[in-house]
């Protein structure tokens, strides 16, 4: 358990049974008055964010987070399948658990699950990925001037804006964190 | 700057005092919480119970100390567990005369360094002449928390605490210059004379600038059985709390009938600097916080 002096920016604890982060954290202890720790949470599954005050002898349960590596397995109508690398066991996210993460995951592709106890709540993903576009539309004719873009589909069904030499078939690298085209890696 | 608030004592002819560090009874207050050492010993959390015997004991009229004090547990923003206090009492004053004292002091110490405005940790302007903004604590709940029950009515130290904290802090630190809360309820002052015929308030005030709490002071409770009455009220809190009893202060409350009627003020030296310099923390003005002493 922690005590209410553990509090710090970063901290995982429960709340209600579910998993916050500390994101800001405030000592305050008015006039000859008691210790006051002001935070602001977030929920580590909604997002949804809230302040608390918390008091001197207030205790916390730690939230038990730990990331496993996994392997994207495939996708189909229950979700999205991956396996645990060291004892191969299988587990499924929905498309809303597995979030913007569903633009970037190929099949076979390793990622980092971060589990809440037994529940997978988030997807840590490499920060670059290599995709196949599997639609290009040629760009507008005449509109040549350096940085034209144009809208490409990529296997994984994210559309994304790149340069206009981008054809069907080629193999573009991907940033995940900013979900932009850095570079293509061949035709 | 603190040349310059020696310099300010020593022109009014206040001796500087250096009481001990070390102490075998501090202070029993419920939420200040003293270092203990080896020998039944303690770190100050503040001079006062040293100074107002000395003053007893020797008839001294008007006296100052400036050195470290001591308070386990108090780390962020604006805290840390070792810090400088300034303190002052003058035989034959009130909390009213301390307001004045404290306006002086700062137009003297700005003046001195030619700084002609602070600014608060969160970036606000501060004005540093006089006067200051002077509101009742019964004034700032009805201005700034009028939802809150009145503190003088029913007093649950709870609901004080946030109230002070979530709105009444925050408000005074959007004020462009600094103020003096006073008339504090009578539970959140263990050593302070309680008004005539409002046995309720007790004659405190808290001087804020900026939205930092710079200094805390009182016309001093010099009646030696009220006096133990609180200080039995502040262990049974402390008690309650589950915190450890501290030993009774019994050599200051046996000095405390000689003491003249008097007010004191203790005036955090590096919060006052955190102002004048537009620090954003305190340790911006700490050679080193307590992570890295």
């Amino acid at each position: 358990m922690y005590d209410s002096s553990d509090l710090r920016k970063g901290l995982k604890i429960v709340i209600d049974g579910e998993p916050y982060i500390i994101t800001e954290f405030e000592f305050s202890k008015p006039g000859k008055g008691q210790a006051l720790y002001r935070c602001k949470l977030k929920n580590m599954l909604t997002g949804y964010t809230m302040d608390r005050t918390y008091r001197s002898g207030d205790k916390f349960e730690p939230a038990n987070l730990n990331e496993v590596k996994m392997q994207f397995l495939y996708k189909d109508g229950d979700g999205y399948h991956f396996m645990n690398m060291t004892t191969y066991e299988q587990i499924d996210m929905t498309e809303e658990q597995v979030g913007e993460a569903k633009n970037f995951l190929k099949e076979n592709m390793e990622v980092s699950l971060l589990f809440f106890d037994e529940t997978p709540i988030s997807i840590d993903l490499p920060n670059f990925v290599e995709l196949e576009v599997v639609d290009a539309p040629p760009g507008v004719k005449g509109d040549t001037a350096t940085g034209a873009t144009k809208p490409a589909t990529l296997e994984t069904g994210y559309t994304l804006q790149v340069p206009l030499f981008i054809e069907e078939g080629d193999i573009l690298k991907i940033d995940t964190r900013t979900g932009q085209y850095v570079e293509r890696k061949k035709k | 700057m603190v040349r310059a608030i020696r310099a300010f004592f020593d022109s009014l002819g206040y001796v500087e005092l250096f009481t001990p560090t070390l102490t075998r009874a501090p202070a029993p207050e419920p939420y200040i919480d003293p270092f203990g050492v080896e020998g039944g010993l303690y770190l100050i959390t503040s001079p006062e119970l040293n100074i107002k015997r000395i003053m007893a004991e020797t008839g001294l009229r008007k006296v100052y100390q400036i050195g470290p004090v001591f308070r386990r547990g108090e780390r962020g923003r604006v805290h840390n567990p070792e810090f400088l206090m300034l303190e002052w009492y003058t035989i034959g004053t009130t909390y009213m005369d301390l307001m004045e004292q404290c306006e002086a002091l700062f137009d003297y110490v700005s003046g001195e360094l030619e700084i002609s405005f602070g600014r608060g940790p969160y970036g606000e302007k501060v004005s540093l002449s006089p006067p200051f903004l002077r509101l009742s604590v019964k004034e700032a709940f009805k201005r700034f928390c009028d939802r809150h029950p009145d503190p003088f009515e029913s007093f649950d130290p709870v609901v004080f605490d946030r109230a002070m904290v979530d709105a009444i802090e925050p408000a005074l630190s959007r004020h462009d210059a600094p103020v003096f809360l006073y008339d504090w309820p009578r539970e959140r002052a263990s050593l302070s004379k309680l008004k005539e015929g409002e046995l309720c308030v007790a004659e405190r005030v808290e001087l804020y600038g900026g939205g930092l709490e710079l200094g805390n002071g009182f016309t001093e409770l010099t009646d030696p059985l009220e006096q133990a009455k609180r200080f039995q009220g502040m262990m049974r809190e402390r008690l309650a709390m589950g915190k450890e009893e501290l030993p009774w202060p019994q050599d200051f409350l046996d000095s405390l009938k000689d003491l003249p009627p008097c007010a004191g003020m203790a005036f955090g030296i590096d919060r006052f600097l955190m102002l004048l310099t537009g620090a954003r923390e305190i340790a911006d003005v700490l050679t080193y916080p307590v992570e890295r002493a």
